[in-house]
């Protein structure tokens, strides 16, 4: 399991809940270190263990706690390098919708052995899109829901998510409606920010 | 014939439409967030420098860098920009110019957005890329950091002695192979406790770990600080002196350890007293291993040793010298 993936964990438990947190799951989830460092690999197992841990740890679903997640990585001051990268995505929220079937690409052309789940945006008419998930880490396309959500504010835009499972073929599916790409002023996005000293996935 | 100036605008964003004249008709409109006075009907030449593949001065020779890539410079700034240059066939021309590799400098001065730029332009993934890699070259340098500290408190570790805090055995050997190969001067003293056994039979171990400490503390405070002072065994000290090969001064030292090193120590109620054997050789710089050096100190230790403790002597080839009590002097 990417370091990124997992430390991305740790700093929204450790952000949003405080240090104290974060020393629980990593204690419930038998980890044998506190700190998971971005650029480095580990087992596999210690994904499923620290979305375990946290389900118990915060009382929550795994589903919330991930989609929780997504909304971090974009809308919390300390992962605004990452928010910059994906609002390079387009200048609205249709174009940025569009962007996402590159993200896996570019996540791997800048850390090459971060593998992320394969994404599939369709466009069904009407103002409905449908945005498959692949399979690899399971509960990404919640992650996906807040990521979409928080970013449709930061667009301005306003829309209804909802996500199923399709368990057979291991595909999320994420069901979004897009109302109005300019329902409100979204967050400014100049390009030319200052190079953000830290990223919030790492 | 040229597009309409709407497409031209939407497929070229910092074209520029030249008269015969080199007057500009034209401008795309990125181009036009680079000047503050207006382009159409300026001369090209004169907004813009082009110093690559020449200085070019005249329309004439602007068209015959026609297939070149032209370097330019906004004139009174140092904003760089590439082109390429296109006759119409009617003696005018199309330049199409673009930021190169100082996009970013760019996207900042003139406060460009990505609709400045075609949707075919690779400048906004270029910033997406640069702005990706910083982030991730932020947390491999800040990974190496850690590493790196992790890394200089584990030597430190394996070259320590953690019952003394001296330098260990692992220490000594990679001090000696440097001050060899470095060809440097250098004196090493051997040091073997006397009736140090004793304490640690009479007394128990942990009054023994405490007299090592004592005597561990008094070697450190009579040596200088660029001494090496390690515990190689038991009771075994070597201390290694740069740059130090007076017999006069070493016997001198050898004199004080062994003084101070027989002050008792008391631990709980008990009264410890040992007293130390020591062997010195002095290296001029001649050709030796550590193996050897450390060899001739001991072949002087147990010299002293079998003299009856509580002296020093140093290694002479061939024929060792009487070793010397430390009330004698040399």
């Amino acid at each position: 399991m990417h370091g990124l993936i997992l430390r991305t964990f740790q700093v929204f438990v450790q952000d949003t809940y405080g240090p104290e947190a974060w020393l629980d799951i990593s204690g419930r989830a038998n980890l044998e270190i506190v700190d998971f460092e971005a650029m480095l690999i580990y087992p596999p197992e210690t994904y499923d263990a620290v979305i375990t841990a946290s389900e118990d740890v915060m009382h929550k679903p795994r589903d919330v706690f991930l989609e929780d997640v997504g909304t971090y990585l974009v809308s919390h001051p300390n992962s605004e390098g990452l928010r910059r990268l994906l609002r390079f995505g387009g200048v609205d929220y249709i174009d940025f919708m569009h962007s996402l079937d590159d993200l896996p690409d570019r996540a791997r052309l800048v850390v090459a052995d971060l593998n992320l789940p394969s994404l599939e945006m369709h466009d069904d008419g009407q103002n409905q899109y449908r945005l498959l998930v692949g399979p690899g880490l399971p509960g990404f396309g919640h992650v996906m829901v807040g990521v979409l959500r928080a970013i449709a504010d930061d667009y301005g835009a306003l829309v209804l998510l909802d996500s199923r499972a399709e368990t057979a073929a291991e595909v999320q599916v994420v069901e979004i409606s897009l109302f109005e790409t300019a329902f409100a002023e979204g967050r400014e996005f100049d390009l030319a920010g200052r190079t953000p000293l830290r990223g919030g996935a790492g | 014939m040229t597009l309409p100036e709407e497409a031209m605008h939407a497929l070229l964003p910092m074209h520029a439409v030249l008269s015969p004249l080199g007057c500009i008709r034209q401008a795309g409109p990125t181009l036009h967030k680079l000047s503050d006075t207006p382009l159409e009907g300026a001369c090209f030449l004169e907004q813009f420098e082009v110093y690559r593949p020449r200085l070019i001065r005249s329309m004439a020779a602007l068209l015959e860098a026609q297939g070149r890539k032209l370097s330019l410079r906004v004139r009174g700034t140092d904003m760089e920009l590439k082109g390429t240059v296109v006759g119409t066939g009617d003696g005018g021309a199309v330049v199409n110019l673009s930021f190169g590799i100082a996009v970013v400098d760019a996207v900042r001065r003139y406060r460009l957005t990505s609709t400045d730029f075609a949707s075919t332009d690779l400048s906004i993934e270029m910033l997406w890329l640069m702005e990706a890699k910083a982030l991730a070259i932020n947390a491999s340098r800040s990974l190496n950091t850690r590493l790196q500290d992790a890394m200089i408190l584990a030597e430190e570790r394996a070259f320590t002695d953690t019952l003394t805090g001296l330098k260990n055995r692992r220490a000594l050997d990679g001090h000696l192979d440097k001050l060899i190969r470095q060809r440097q001067a250098f004196s090493l003293m051997h040091l073997d406790l006397d009736l140090f056994k004793q304490v640690n039979d009479t007394h128990g171990h942990a009054a023994g770990d405490h007299v090592l400490r004592q005597a561990a503390r008094v070697m450190l405070e009579e040596t200088r600080k660029d001494d090496l002072v390690a515990r190689v065994g038991g009771d075994e000290f070597i201390i290694v002196f740069a740059n130090l090969t007076s017999p006069a001064r070493l016997a001198e030292l050898a004199v004080h350890l062994i003084k101070r090193i027989e002050e008792p120590v008391t631990y709980d109620d008990a009264v410890c007293r040992i007293s130390a054997s020591i062997g010195i050789t002095i290296c001029m710089g001649e050709e030796v291993t550590p193996a050897s050096v450390v060899e001739r100190a001991d072949e002087a230790l147990y010299a002293s040793k079998r003299a009856g403790r509580a002296r020093y002597s140093f290694y002479a080839e061939g024929d060792p010298e009487v070793p010397k009590a430390i009330g004698e002097k040399k």
